[in-house]
């Protein structure tokens, strides 16, 4: 048993560091809320990337992937994570993708992976519904068969970054009366620019908007559009699900999160002092620390099971549960650090510019809205509570 | 013992809550955070023609002959409708350091004022590093002739930008963090040499950064004795932190219910989510939480007026015990509301984000700790 890591991937760490530092865009360099990131910032690093050829790096080789070993791979998002890059978006790179190599036809492979790899095509997940959530089964959006078409009807809600999207990949119901609500879904492709859909912005508790309802209306798609086989699109969600473990527990990004929570406490005070010396915060900072490095840890080992052929397990579970409870404690934690200049809401401050009334130490101004938006983690991606219903059930066997 | 209120304290409860009700609906509530000013000055003139303003006064004052149990009844309340107005700073804050150290002509001067509601003050105590150290000050008052000369920075100072006067603490001698060598001051608003900034906060209220540059006040500004101002400054901050404590009670009830309301209506697998046991025993702690909460924020108001060392325990005590609650309460509130929790659209986020901006007003969880581990290693 060892973790160091060998030359090879040593001289690995150094190449990528080296491109990272001279490629990744000026503009955005330490920049990361995705509020105050454009569109065009949000893509800048996915574009470099894929004319690097770095863009998909857990595809396969046939389908643009970098061939990677998982080590490398974790290697790469630690990197990334130390410059706080602002990564590909999951939608494309993370999730369809996956599905339309492993079960698109070779026309849809052609139309739509390239857009994916080198980042010109925008992506967005339309699942959840009003009333499909955690049981995203129930859904009622329904695609009728007409001709060469389907026709869509229904809504869809919490449709990240939809305001944005070319493209969306849908589960719609194409058999009403199949035995169970899971059977008779189907998994289609849909160009967000089709007559008939409307992106409609939710607002959420820290004032941002990355979120929306998408209505659909007698929306005409093409059958092409179908992945794989009618009404076998729940396999295909699951698969989704399943397949994109690497970074569900966002440890790079932890790590780089507390660097950044001691560096806040090393500025505020306390009686005084720094308040990263007072015992009782230094306390909380470690004890993040700590259980970071046992997840770390437990990553690093699905990741060696990854890497000696094991597929895809529950074990994900643990890793979505930890890794959110963490970030959620580190923005718990600094908000406590900032004190009073947690209050002030950012978005209300006078717009002139000048800077002789400043309002507070800058790092303070996300503070409260990265706090309160991070709540979300624990609620998506299948809720922390269905996590743990998945590991009393596959891992306990409850 | 007696935890029961008299007909007068539920007079008071009847009539804030009455007000709350009939005037901050939700919708109305956002359309006025959202408004230039950012809140309804007629509904302060309400407040005060219902005699909620007067109600922590003695008759003496111009008040009821009410106290803190007043004013607790009265933040539970505004916690239940997240009210913003600036009772605490105004009456609570301003008004305590008039009614325990004021003079005859301060108190005929401002108090009066406050009560009609003509006058609002907003209390400047904190300062950008100086966390919630009370005499951690920067800002200082310096004598000249029988004026005093203010100089410093006062970091978000609630409801500034609606008042008509400050309540402001300065160092009149000694060293930033010594305890003694703190006066306090009233200085009007429009006073040469007073700046602000305005902006809103997360929880829907309005403040400022004040500056002070050579603003000159007279000597009769004062509020009790140069240099030993301290003693005050924690008892009327202590009186503020119960008051706070009370407002987060109202507040988790509401959430509480709320949240209790949505596990009923929300189906999720045919079947309400409030019949899954992780979400009933969640809701049987936030409940939990709740009552414990309430104890301690009745601890911290009936032990307001005894001796220094029992009220500052029982303050600290509430402030811990409430800061973890609401944490707890609004974390889970939110949870329990799966993505519906996360929305600008329902009342349970603002319900959160005020619990959550409560558990650092006068002092964090941290801060009270460690004041009472103080108090006992002292005792
Ligand atoms: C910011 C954000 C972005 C999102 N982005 C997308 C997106 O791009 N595309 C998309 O399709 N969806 C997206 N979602 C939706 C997300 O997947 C759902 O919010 C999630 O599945 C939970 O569903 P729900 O919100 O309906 O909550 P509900 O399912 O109603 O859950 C409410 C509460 O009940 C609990 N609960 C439910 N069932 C059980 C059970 N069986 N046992 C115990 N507890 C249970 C939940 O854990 C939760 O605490 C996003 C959500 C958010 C908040």
């Amino acid at each position: 048993m060892n973790l160091e890591f060998t030359a090879e991937e040593n001289a690995f760490r150094d190449e990528v560091r080296e491109f990272i530092k001279n490629n990744y865009p000026d503009n955005i360099e330490g920049r990361g809320v995705q509020d105050e990131l454009s569109p065009e910032d949000m893509t800048a690093w996915h574009k470099i990337l894929g004319k690097k050829g770095w863009s998909v790096p857990a595809w396969p080789t046939e389908f643009g992937g970098t061939g990677w070993t998982p080590t490398q791979r974790y290697i790469w998002s630690e990197e990334n994570a130390r410059v706080n890059a602002v990564m590909p978006l999951p939608f494309g790179v993370a999730m369809v993708g996956p599905v339309i190599y492993t079960f698109g036809n070779d026309e849809q492979k052609e139309q739509h992976l390239p857009g994916i790899r080198d980042g010109s095509v925008w992506w967005c997940q339309g699942y959840s519904e009003p009333g499909a959530g955690s049981d995203l089964a129930s859904l009622k959006t329904t695609a009728v068969r007409d001709g060469d078409d389907y026709i869509i009807n229904g809504q869809k809600t919490w449709t990240t970054l939809a305001q944005h999207a070319d493209w969306g990949f849908f589960l719609c119901r194409t058999d009403p009366d199949a035995a169970k609500p899971q059977q008779g879904i189907s998994f289609i492709l849909v160009d967000m620019k089709t007559p008939g859909i409307e992106v409609r912005p939710i607002k959420l508790i820290d004032g941002g908007h990355e979120v929306n309802e998408v209505w659909l209306t007698d929306v005409r798609v093409p059958a092409s559009n179908l992945i794989g086989q009618e009404n076998m699109g729940w396999t295909y969600a699951k698969f989704l699900l399943a397949h994109e473990r690497s970074g569900i527990a966002g440890v790079a990004r932890s790590k780089r999160g507390v660097e950044q929570l001691k560096d806040i406490a090393a500025k505020e005070l306390l009686d005084g002092k720094p308040l990263v010396e007072d015992m009782g915060f230094a306390r909380k900072i470690s004890q993040l620390e700590i259980d970071l490095s046992a997840l770390e840890i437990t990553e690093l080992r699905t990741l060696a099971g990854e890497q000696a052929g094991k597929g895809p397990g529950p074990e994900s579970s643990l890793l979505k549960v930890k890794g959110t409870e963490i970030q959620q404690r580190l923005t718990e934690l600094t908000l406590e650090a900032v004190g009073y200049y947690g209050t002030p809401d950012f978005r209300s401050f006078p717009e002139d510019g000048s800077n002789d009334f400043p309002i507070g130490p800058d790092y303070a101004h996300h503070a409260a809205p990265t706090y309160f938006n991070m709540r979300k983690t624990s609620i998506y991606g299948g809720s922390n509570e269905i996590q743990r219903n998945i590991i009393t059930k596959m891992i306990l066997g409850l | 013992m007696d935890f029961n209120f008299t007909d007068e304290q539920n007079m008071v409860r009847d009539g804030i809550s009455r007000l709350i009700r009939e005037q901050y609906d939700w919708d109305t509530r956002r359309e006025v955070i959202a408004s230039e000013t950012g809140w309804r000055p007629e509904l302060w003139a309400q407040l005060a023609e219902l005699g909620m303003l007067a109600a922590p006064f003695s008759e003496e004052d111009g008040g009821f002959g009410g106290g803190a149990t007043e004013t607790m009844l009265i933040m539970e309340e505004f916690g239940k409708g997240l009210a913003i107005e600036p009772f605490i700073p105004s009456v609570v804050c301003a008004g305590g350091f008039l009614k325990y150290g004021g003079s005859a002509a301060q108190k005929e001067e401002y108090l009066a004022g406050i009560i009609s509601g003509e006058m609002i003050f907003a209390f400047a105590y904190a300062e950008p590093r100086g966390r919630y150290d009370l005499a951690d000050l920067q800002t200082t008052a310096k004598a000249d002739g029988g004026d005093y000369v203010l100089n410093g920075h006062k970091a978000v100072v609630i409801g500034a930008p609606w008042a008509t006067h400050f309540v402001v603490t300065a160092r009149t001698a000694g060293d930033q963090r010594d305890r003694s060598g703190v006066s306090v001051f009233i200085v009007d608003k429009n006073a040469d040499g007073v700046s602000l900034r305005d902006y809103g906060t997360v929880d829907g209220r309005r403040a400022s950064e004040v500056y002070f540059e050579n603003v000159k006040v007279a000597g009769d500004a004062l509020i009790g004795e140069a240099d030993n101002g301290l003693p005050l400054i924690e008892q009327v901050v202590d009186e503020a932190t119960a008051a706070v404590c009370a407002e987060a009670t109202g507040a988790m009830k509401v959430t509480n219910e709320m949240t209790l309301d949505y596990s009923r209506q929300r189906k999720q697998f045919g079947t309400p989510i409030g019949s899954f046991q992780v979400l009933q025993h969640r809701m049987a702690d936030m409940l939990m939480e709740y009552e414990q909460s309430v104890s301690m924020s009745y601890l911290a108001t009936i032990r307001l007026s005894e001796d220094v060392a029992t009220r500052k325990e029982a303050v600290s005590s509430a402030k811990v015990r409430i800061g973890q609650a609401a944490r707890f309460i609004g974390q889970n509130a939110i949870q329990t509301h799966g993505g519906m929790g996360m929305t600008d659209e329902l009342a349970v986020g603002s319900y959160f984000k005020r619990l959550s901006i409560i558990e650092g007003e006068f002092g964090s969880v941290d801060h009270h700790m460690r004041r009472h581990i103080r108090l006992n290693a002292a005792a």
